[in-house]
């Protein structure tokens, strides 16, 4: 208010001034335009100062406000075109890729991978500010953390091996987040729970429930996928949460990260309303330092978007087997990412030399061959960047339709099942099943099982047999839990027998939760994620160690060191375990009826022992009460 | 011949300026605000409770359609109703049956979700005591311009609303909140709409000034659902946000819709129970607040005559490489499986800590009872 009544003489002073400046001429307009011309002029002359003092000193070229420089140089070199300017090579690359492999129960399975390859320094304290393809939220989180390795991954859905294969990405259902910090960190749990934190908002998932009682620090599995040499387990730490929903609110800041968003290029493909009604739905993040080039002497960072999807042949309508884009995605391609130095569709047709099986269309005659798996894979390869891939209709949907449905599918070598048997809400027991399924060769598992605090196990119960015969694992390492503070950590390692089963066997029991541990759904049961199997499996092929070829991008994730072998990580289900679980409304039930027994019980007794009875006549009759106040009239006393 | 032209102009715009005078109380009656926030809340769990996710999803699309941006929106949304496993439609929530609207879209971003939705972090997330690691999505980091929607659906009874079928918020925890909110600054104008059965009860207490509630149904009744679908086999939306939803589908950004005829949404005829509202505390009249002042937001348009040239590219300075002449040193992946490393792996080092609780205690109690019986002065002999 009081400002208000201020104001009124300042209009009055203003419209004064106002009026002064039209009866003193008409200098008022250029007046202003001069105001305006004065602005560029001053970061002009700036610019000028400044090359003039680059120039004298010949000093650091440091990044300036460039947006000044470039009006210079329009202002200087007039009508150059810009292509004679001398561009600097690119630091960084973006690749994009579409990988689909038809599935022998009908399914389909298409994997996307979005590499994004940045020649710059985030370590020893670097301070980077200019990002162009890279994501600038993640290049923060790395600074800021000190973060090494970064692998997080979103899943819906269990990955089912013996129907399915192998996956070319492995992921545990529900969110798994690993992360190897660099030794200058100090305190690597707290960087850990802030680094949660910060995720959690990035991501949209309640990634904030990661704290030490779901976290491990693993000691010999999830070695660095990334280069280094530094390989103290110190540094690392390793989460999961098998509850964790995976829906578009996930999909949709992690489709922001990509530079072309979901607007051009492989992209357009990911509708949720699609991704989401499939058997299984993988989409993660992973950041590692990689070589550049052969001689691996300088490193830049690499960031893969990868999302895996599974559609299920029955759930998408017709039974009739055919794949489509459009009937996978319900969208077709038109145009690559423009900012993408390559946009490749992959299409998996070994099993499908001649033609036999399944016919592909449009046709193409790129043809690929890769080691992927352990095996010789060979591929369609439809190359986006290309114009006359789309044809004249500017759009391209593959079709694949089958017109036999024989051929059956190779066992894979490793697969792994997880149960809880038992009865009762007191004990149980966590049986872990791993098949060998080569005919003549033998090779070490690494298991790696966390198991949350309230299922106590008991260790001395833990037997390892395969073929019947106890098995003993050359390595084994378990740190018990602490209530409430950390989970069971059990890392072992196992030779597996040829065509074996080895079952691992451990006794638990069920705790006691306090009434507000308890979630709010407590009937539905309790999580225990899943177990980890990290395996060098023999290939049939020799495997392709040379890291810097050009090479598709699924078959180039697991580092390989040699021709005979390869790395494949393969996840459990996870569990549920029923906890003996109150009734939780019994407090509620608790206070009535101590309240009705209180005041029934001891209430009547009280009030027979404190009432005093006083004796009272009865109110009379009407007619008496009438002739009553007669008689009061007439000062007769009362009946 | 100056002079009279001075005289002239000067009572022209004394003039003017008493035209201003309205204008400008008009204006200082119109809000003051320069931002917008939105907290929108749903706090039930469990599939049959689809109706109460379909309202709250179906105001943050009227919000974000509005023109507030996510960085301002706070969703709490406590299941997940669109990829839950008894949906027939993945990734989608309808509010109309026959599957005609789905509110969830394809750009939506729930900031606390699932087992995050409880009465403590609520209330931090509106008196602004967050742990310090929160991110931003999920602050409200609003100040004295700002206006800010706080919507509330699930179920409720007279004074408490309910949250996730194991605590409750009270109408005095509620009201205290937003006293905190009015003391610290934290917002210009508060609009608070609540859809739960006898929801008028929650806003009785409030007490600060600037708050503007508005309530699905009385104290004493029951708000009702809307329709069920038959294949989704839940009620898809509750009566109220129902027609809430079809009075802000014609709201644009320029609409000049006040108040009063969002008092007027959904009367007793459509709506079985009767809405309430209460302005006593709301400083301005209800017929002059926009719609837009808390559904929509305030965009800041600065008009310039310049033009500004974005054709050009920007040119990259080339970096000097600062140590990659100096580094010759090769790197190589780390081995996967380390098969004899592992094996022959030494026991790593535990960090040392000091001793705690029981132990500390119990040498405590050793060196007590030692330093009793024999006493200080004896142990020069001993040692």
């Amino acid at each position: 208010m009081a400002a208000y009544r201020c104001s009124s003489p300042v209009w009055l002073f203003i419209l004064c001034s106002f009026s002064v400046f039209i009866i003193a001429g008409s200098e008022e307009t250029p007046v202003a335009q001069e105001q305006h011309a004065n602005v560029p002029d001053n970061p002009q002359t700036a610019a000028e100062t400044a090359e003039q003092t680059e120039k004298e000193t010949g000093g650091a070229e440091e990044r300036r406000w460039e947006g000044t420089e470039v009006r210079d140089a329009a202002t200087q070199k007039q009508a150059e075109p810009v292509v004679l300017q001398s561009t600097p090579r690119p630091k960084d690359d973006f690749q994009e890729e579409l990988v689909v492999r038809p599935l022998h129960s009908g399914d389909i399975y298409a994997s996307f991978q979005f590499r994004t390859l940045w020649e710059t320094d985030f370590m020893r304290g670097n301070k980077v500010s200019h990002y162009r393809l890279f994501p600038k939220s993640l290049g923060q989180v790395i600074s800021k953390f000190s973060v090494r390795e970064l692998h997080i991954s979103f899943t819906q859905g269990y990955w089912r091996t013996m129907q399915w294969g192998q996956p070319y990405l492995p992921s545990p259902p529900g969110a798994e987040l690993w992360v190897w910090f660099q030794d200058s960190v100090t305190d690597v749990d707290a960087t850990w729970k802030e680094l949660t934190n910060v995720l959690s908002g990035i991501f949209c998932a309640s990634l904030n429930f990661i704290d030490s009682t779901n976290t491990v620090q693993p000691s010999a599995s999830f070695k660095p996928l990334g280069i280094g040499n530094v390989t103290d387990h110190r540094f690392l730490r390793y989460a999961t949460l098998p509850r964790e929903i995976v829906c578009t609110e996930n999909l949709t800041p992690w489709k922001k990260l990509l530079p072309c968003g979901s607007k051009a290029g492989l992209a357009v493909l990911l509708k949720s309303e699609k991704l989401f009604h499939s058997s299984f739905h993988s989409q993660a993040v992973h950041i590692r330092p990689v070589c550049q080039d052969w001689q691996c002497k300088t490193t830049s960072w690499e960031l893969r978007q990868t999302l895996n999807v599974v559609f299920d042949l029955h759930n998408s309508g017709q039974g009739k087997r055919e794949w489509s884009l459009f009937k996978m995605f319900s969208r077709t391609l038109t145009e690559a990412c423009p900012l993408a130095s390559s946009s490749k569709i992959y299409i998996d047709i070994t099993d499908n030399p001649e033609g036999e099986h399944f016919e592909l269309s449009p046709a193409t005659s790129l043809l690929s061959q890769a080691m992927v798996l352990g095996d010789r894979r060979t591929f369609s390869v439809y190359d986006l960047t290309q114009q006359d891939t789309f044809g004249s209709v500017r759009s391209l949907n593959l079709l694949i339709r089958w017109k036999s449905t024989e051929g059956d599918m190779l066992r894979p070598l490793l697969h792994a099942e997880r149960y809880v048997a038992g009865y009762g809400l007191q004990t149980g027991e966590i049986h872990t099943l791993m098949y060998n399924n080569h005919p003549y060769r033998s090779f070490p598992v690494l298991l790696l099982d966390s198991v949350p605090w309230y299922l106590r196990l008991y260790i001395h119960t833990l037997t390892v047999t395969s073929k019947g015969k106890d098995n003993k694992p050359s390595y084994i390492h378990y740190q018990p839990s602490k209530d409430r503070v950390r989970p069971h950590l059990l890392e072992m390692l196992v030779q597996l027998p040829p065509n074996s089963v080895t079952e691992v066997t451990v006794q638990f029991e069920r705790a006691l939760l306090k009434w507000t541990e308890y979630t709010p759904d407590p009937n539905h049961g309790f999580y225990v994620g899943s177990s980890v199997i990290s395996s060098l499996v023999p290939s049939t092929v020799a495997m392709d160690t040379n890291s810097t070829q050009e090479r598709p991008l699924f078959s180039s994730f697991f580092p390989c060191k040699e021709e005979s072998s390869y790395f494949v990580r393969v996840y459990t289900e996870p569990l549920l375990v029923n906890l003996p679980t109150p009734d939780f409304s019994m407090p509620y039930n608790v206070i009535c009826l101590t309240c009705t027994v209180v005041a029934v019980g001891y209430g009547s007794l009280y009030n027979l022992l404190t009432r005093s009875f006083q004796i009272e006549e009865p109110s009379p009759g009407l007619a008496k009460r009438i002739a009553n106040v007669i008689r009061k009239m007439r000062g007769v006393p009362p009946l | 011949m100056k002079t009279h032209l001075l005289f002239n102009l000067f009572t022209t715009f004394l003039l003017a300026d008493g035209l201003n005078i309205e204008d400008s109380a008009g204006q200082f009656f119109s809000s003051g605000h320069t931002n917008n926030w939105a907290v929108l809340v749903c706090t039930s769990r469990f599939w049959f409770n689809y109706r109460h996710v379909a309202n709250t999803l179906s105001v943050y699309r009227s919000v974000k359609r509005l023109g507030i941006p996510d960085s301002h929106i706070v969703l709490m949304l406590a299941d997940d109703m669109a990829c839950n496993h008894r949906n027939p439609k993945p990734a989608t929530v309808f509010s109309h049956k026959n599957m005609e609207l789905n509110v969830y879209g394809d750009d939506v971003e729930v900031d606390y979700r699932g087992y995050e939705v409880t009465v403590e972090n609520f209330l931090r997330v509106l008196t602004g005591r967050l742990p310090p690691s929160t991110p931003r999505s999920k602050r409200l980091l609003s100040d004295d311009r700002s206006n800010i929607l706080i919507y509330l659906t699930g179920h409720g009874g007279n004074g408490f609303l309910k949250f996730q079928d194991s605590e409750e918020i009270s109408n005095v925890e509620l009201a205290d909140a937003f006293e905190q909110m009015w003391q610290k600054r934290r917002y210009n104008e508060l609009l608070f709409i609540i859809d739960t059965c006898q929801g008028a009860s929650m806003y009785e207490r409030f007490y600060s000034p600037n708050l503007m509630a508005l309530a699905s149904s009385q104290v004493g009744e029951d708000s009702l659902s809307h329709q069920p679908d038959l294949a989704i086999g839940v009620h898809l939306m509750d009566r109220y946000t129902f027609y809430l939803l079809e009075f802000l589908e014609d709201i644009h950004p320029a609409s000049k819709a006040n108040m009063n005829d969002l008092f007027k949404v959904c009367p007793k005829s459509q709506c079985v129970s009767t809405p309430g509202h209460r302005t006593d505390l709301f400083l301005r009249d209800p017929g002059s607040v926009l719609i837009t002042d808390f559904f929509g937001s305030v965009r800041k348009v600065e008009i310039t005559t310049e033009a500004i040239d974005l054709t050009e590219p920007i040119k990259e300075v080339e970096e000097r490489p600062a140590n990659g002449d100096v580094h010759k040193e090769m790197h190589s992946y780390v081995d996967q499986l380390p098969v004899s490393e592992i094996i022959h792996q030494k026991p790593k080092q535990k960090d040392w800590h000091p001793p705690d609780g029981f132990i500390l205690g119990l040498w405590t109690l050793i060196l007590l009872v030692f330093f009793q019986t024999y006493g200080i002065k004896h142990l020069r002999h001993i040692f």
